[in-house]
Parts: C-alpha cells; structure tokens; sequence
C-alpha cells in the first residue's frame, strides 16, 4: 500500500509492467512529452531550489547584497543559537508526545468501528471532519479562544467550579494546546487503520476462536501483528508531518512562537529567520538540518520497523 | 494491498460468524444476543457521546458567531440567548477589502492548482505507469522521495527565484508549480489507480491505430473519473487551508487569500470583535465542508489508499 509500500517493493513495482510484455520496446519521445512538466518542475522548482539552498546555507545572504561566502558559520552558529535549540525541544516534544496520543486515539477507535457496526459510514465522516479543518487558519483561530482565559475551556471549568487560567498565553501549558490540536486530527490515521483492519481476513478469527482463543487472545494474536504495517505507515506519516506544524503555532500565539518561545516551533523560528529577519542563509542552513531530522527520524523508523512490523508477503 | 484497499464498499466478511450463530441450537444464544444489544446500545452511546464532545468546539463557534462579542466569553452553551446576525455583516467589511475579495482570491489559486494537478499530475502518472522508457526506475524512485520533501528547504530559493521574476505579490508562485506536476503526490495516486485499468484496453486502441496521446485523453482520463475526483477534492482542501506559502508569497493587501485576511483580522481586532472573527471563520470553513460532504466517497478512498490528511 501507499507510498512507503511503493518505496519498500520499489524493484517489483518497476519489473512489473515490463514482464508482462504487449508495450512497445521504448517509448523514450512519448515519455519525454509526458513528462515535460514534471521534468521542468522537478528541475525549476524541487531540485534547482535544493541545490541552491546548500549554497545559500553556505553564505551570509539578505537578498538586499549578493551572497557572502562563509563556509559552514551557519552551521556552527546554529550550534550556539539557543532559540534554535529551543525551537527543536519544542517541536521533538510535540513530536514524541501527540504522535504516540494521536496514533493511539485513531487506532482505539477504529477498533471500537470496526466489523460491521451500524452507523459505521457516519462515525467516520464525525471523527474524520476534524482532520479536515485542523490545518486551518479558522480552527487555529478557533483553538485560540478555546484555550483562551475567558476561553470555551475556562467557561466549562468554571461551571464546575473550577478556576482555569490562560492556556495558550502560558508557557507551561500553550504548547499542550497545540498538541491536543494534533491529538483532535486522529480522523485521517483512523480512517487509514479501519482500512487496514478490513484487509485481515474474517477467517483467522473464526479459526482461532474454534480452537478457544478469547478476544484479547485474538487481539494481541491476529489483529496486532496483522497490523503492525500500517501503524508502521501512520507513525513515518504522523512523524513528518508533525516536524512540518507550522500554521497552528504562528496563528495561536500570533506570529511569535510564545509565551517564552513555548510554542516556537522549528518551521517558526526558520519562517522569523528567513522572512522576518531576512537571514536567507542562516534560513537554508536550517532548512537542511530540518530535511537531515526529518530523512534521520524516518531512516530510524524503517530501521526499527525490522524488529516489530510483520509484512504478511 | 492497494487495490482491496481502495475498494472499501465492498462488506466485511461477517457473515459466515453469523450463519454459524444461526445454526446454533436455541437457548444461550438469545440470551447471549440480548446481552449483546445492551452492550452494542452502551457502545453507541459512548461513541455519539465521544463524537458530540470531539464537534463540540466547532459547534460552539458556529452558535458564538451568531452572539454579540460580549456573550462569547460567558455562554459556554449552543444556544444563543441573544441572536445577533451583524458579526457576519461587521466581519465581512472589517479589513480593507469586502470578504467576497478574499474568497475570490482564494478561488482563483485554488482554480489554477486544479488545473494544474489534474492534468500535468495526470501525464506523468500516464507514463510511469504506462511507458517503457530508460531510467524508469529511477525517476519514478525520485518521484516518491520528492513527495516527502519538506517545503521547507526549497522556500527560501523559490522566494529568491520569484522574487526576481517579479512574481511576489502575484499567484503565479501558487499556481505555477501545480502546473509543472510539483504535487507528486498525486502523481503516484494516478499511478496507482492507472496500473489497475487493463492493459488490453489500450493494446486494442494501439492496434487501432491509437497514439498515447489519444489512449490518454480517451481511455485513460475517462475511465480514471473516480482517482481525479480524489485528486480534485484533496487539492481543493489543501490549496483552501494552505497557509504556509500563501503568508509568503502575497504580502500585498491586495493579493490576500482567506487564511491570510484572517490572520490580519487576528491582529488587527484582538479580544474586541471575537464575533465577526467567529463568523469570517465559518465562512472560510464553509467550502471545505461542503466539498467534505459531498465528496466524502473520495476522501475516504483517497487517504485509505494514500494515507493524506
């Protein structure tokens, strides 16, 4: 399935077409043609940028001068830049904390969905809708208020008598409320895991309860392992994204990362450096220790994914 | 995987559990069933209440919109004591430009992007799916890791490349790339869906005497209806709620999109008018939803297979 499957069985995929004959022997003009503009993109606009991007990490540059070389001082400032430090505290606690929430609330309920329950179509679309709107301005708009001092939350609290406090204006807890925002998008992985769970064939749990397997037998037995590729598939996807969270913290604490750069997200700080403060360089260097985290993190899922996903292929 | 995957109409196999119960000799299973009902009406119950709790927010911000500012901080329920439907007049007119300006603005990114996906995205996917050529393999492995690439790394020498073809402050950054296939995504769910149509049918159009274009534009297009439609609904709600690019590249009153002219409302009115701001937002959600409602078929196929938000 999907992406990661393609890249996993990338030679099978290639091989196949071609073994099963009927095409012509080269197409080479007619592909030219229909690759034109992905070649012109790729080139103008992926791989072009990318290439000048390493140079740029390599120069003090404020697009007002041309480019001054200076090695590799972006990087080593980056070293000694406390906010950018902070800035990745922020964003790998975000990561490590709602990933794993998220993941799990999507796959509970899908669980909770699955096999022919009644309504099942309505669920999903009710638990889904969030997923949707949640990389919203609208919704980050709205969490701002929620979590506000005179907020939706405090509201609530208070009819219970409880006293609650500004939760996006401090510190200790803003960054909480952006991770309950990523915990409340569990729709899309759910969606993906209540896939997942129709491909397990309804015969392995027949088989194992007639040989007396209870239901948490047949959980931990059938239904995990069966589906550990997918939550494999959904933690690279949730991790990649989750490294990318950018529209909620600059709408939630208005464009500066607060209260005390809580809420300073990686993509913020690089967003302030580059367009705010016009540190193209020192911008592009960040850039690429963002693709070396991101291509790291997701390396090290494929790498441990040898010790707990089983593909049934 | 892919293929079962898609087809998610079809019914999970429940039937031979059942047809096993039926057979069963009367007695404990009535009562098993019986004591089943009451568990499935108590699953139920949680699960509507979870679902309630889960829109609560977004019900709230569609029953605030509708109250004077001042009750949006002390009615924490959906039932507006007081009915005020000047938040929407108010917010429409509260930036430099009338609301339907914005709209209009986002519309047009979002016209382009759809062109752009549906046809460049669709011709690549024609060939790799369909065309034997040298380095297949390779570009196509290129293909897949350009869709994980974050926007991040190349944003900065985009900017510094539009910006020197003057092309800041107008949608052509916005457009441009989704006319050049950038959204590779796409292209590999095309792929995907292409790989599925019978090869026979474009031998037959060959032996006909059919070029790839016209095997493209008559077999291929019209038979992938369903894989564009999820193309055209994810583009639409990606483009819709983008923000990131858009903050980027119009910075101009002017050229504003809706995510943009509601960020500025964010500043420009603070706690004061939470009301208007509530109710610009519905509007801006108001497409997303309608596309949610009526391409839900779409999107559930579309993130099954593909795994997108």
């Amino acid at each position: 399935m999907s992406v990661l499957g393609e890249l996993r069985s990338s030679r099978k995929a290639a091989s196949g077409p071609r073994a099963r004959g009927g095409l012509r022997r080269g197409d080479g003009r007619a592909a030219a043609l229909f690759l034109a503009p992905w070649f012109a993109g790729l080139l103008l606009i992926t791989a072009g940028p990318m290439v000048a991007s390493g140079y740029l990490s390599l120069t003090n540059y404020n697009l007002l001068q041309p480019p001054e070389w200076i090695g590799l001082d972006n990087y080593s400032r980056m070293l000694e830049d406390p906010r950018l430090l902070n800035s990745l505290q922020v964003t790998f606690t975000y990561v490590f904390v709602s990933v794993p929430l998220q993941l799990a609330a999507a796959l509970a309920l899908a669980l909770l969905l699955d096999r022919g329950l009644k309504g099942l179509a309505i669920y999903r679309s009710v638990y889904y809708l969030p997923s949707l709107l949640g990389g919203s301005v609208a919704i980050a708009i709205l969490w701002r208020q929620v979590f506000g001092s005179d907020g939706l939350v405090n509201q609530v609290l208070a009819f219970f008598g409880v006293q609650g406090q500004g939760w996006v204006s401090h510190p200790d807890y803003a960054l909480g409320t952006l991770m309950a925002l990523n915990v409340w998008t569990f729709g899309a992985p759910m969606v993906i895991f209540l896939a997942g769970l129709r491909q397990i064939p309804q015969m392995y749990y027949e088989a194992a309860s007639i040989d007396g397997a209870g239901k948490i037998r047949q959980f931990r037995s059938i239904t995990v392992p069966l589906l550990t590729p997918i939550i494999f598939f959904n933690l690279v996807l949730q991790v990649i994204n989750a490294f990318q969270t950018f529209t909620q913290a600059y709408v939630v604490s208005g464009g500066t990362g607060g209260p005390a750069d809580s809420t300073m997200f990686y993509t913020l700080y690089l967003y302030q450096r580059g367009f705010g403060a016009l540190d193209m360089g020192y911008a592009s260097a960040m850039a690429w220790l963002l693709l070396a985290i991101v291509a790291g993190m997701t390396a090290v899922n494929f790498l441990a994914s040898k010790y707990w996903v089983f593909y049934n292929d | 995987m892919t293929d079962a995957t898609v087809r998610d109409a079809a019914p999970p196999a429940t039937t031979t559990l059942t047809e096993l119960a039926a057979s069963m000799p009367p007695g404990p299973p009535r009562r098993f069933r019986r004591r089943s009902s009451v568990k499935s009406a108590l699953k139920h119950t949680g699960l509507i209440a979870f679902g309630f709790v889960m829109l609560y927010p977004l019900l709230w911000m569609i029953a605030s919109s509708f109250k004077p500012s001042a009750l949006i901080f002390r009615e924490p329920g959906l039932i507006p004591s007081e009915v005020d439907l000047s938040n929407y007049s108010e917010g429409w007119n509260a930036l430099l430009h009338p609301f339907s300006h914005y709209l209009m603005n986002s519309a047009i990114i979002v016209a382009g992007s759809l062109l752009g996906n549906l046809l460049a995205c669709s011709l690549a996917a024609y060939a790799f799916a369909r065309l034997k050529f040298k380095g297949r393999t390779l570009w196509f492995a290129i293909m897949l890791m350009s869709i994980m690439l974050p926007i991040h790394v190349i944003i900065v020498p985009q900017y510094i490349l539009f910006s020197q073809l003057a092309w800041i402050n107008t949608f052509l950054p916005l457009i441009v790339p989704k006319l050049l296939a950038t959204d590779a995504f796409f292209i590999f769910l095309m792929v995907q869906f292409f790989r599925g149509i019978p090869t026979e049918l474009d031998e037959a159009a060959r032996l006909d005497g059919c070029g790839h274009g016209r095997i493209f534009f008559r077999i291929m297009l019209p038979l992938s209806v369903p894989a564009l439609a999820t193309t055209a609904i994810f583009t639409f709600i990606w483009t819709w709620n983008d923000f990131f690019s858009q903050l980027i590249f119009l910075t101009k009153p002017d050229m504003y999109t809706v995510p943009v002219a509601l960020r500025t409302f964010v500043d420009s009115t603070g706690q004061s008018s939470w009301g208007s701001l509530f109710a610009m937002s519905i509007v801006s959600l108001i497409p997303v939803f309608l596309v949610f409602l009526f391409g839900q078929k779409y999107l559930v196929k579309g993130i099954a297979t593909t795994g997108i938000k």
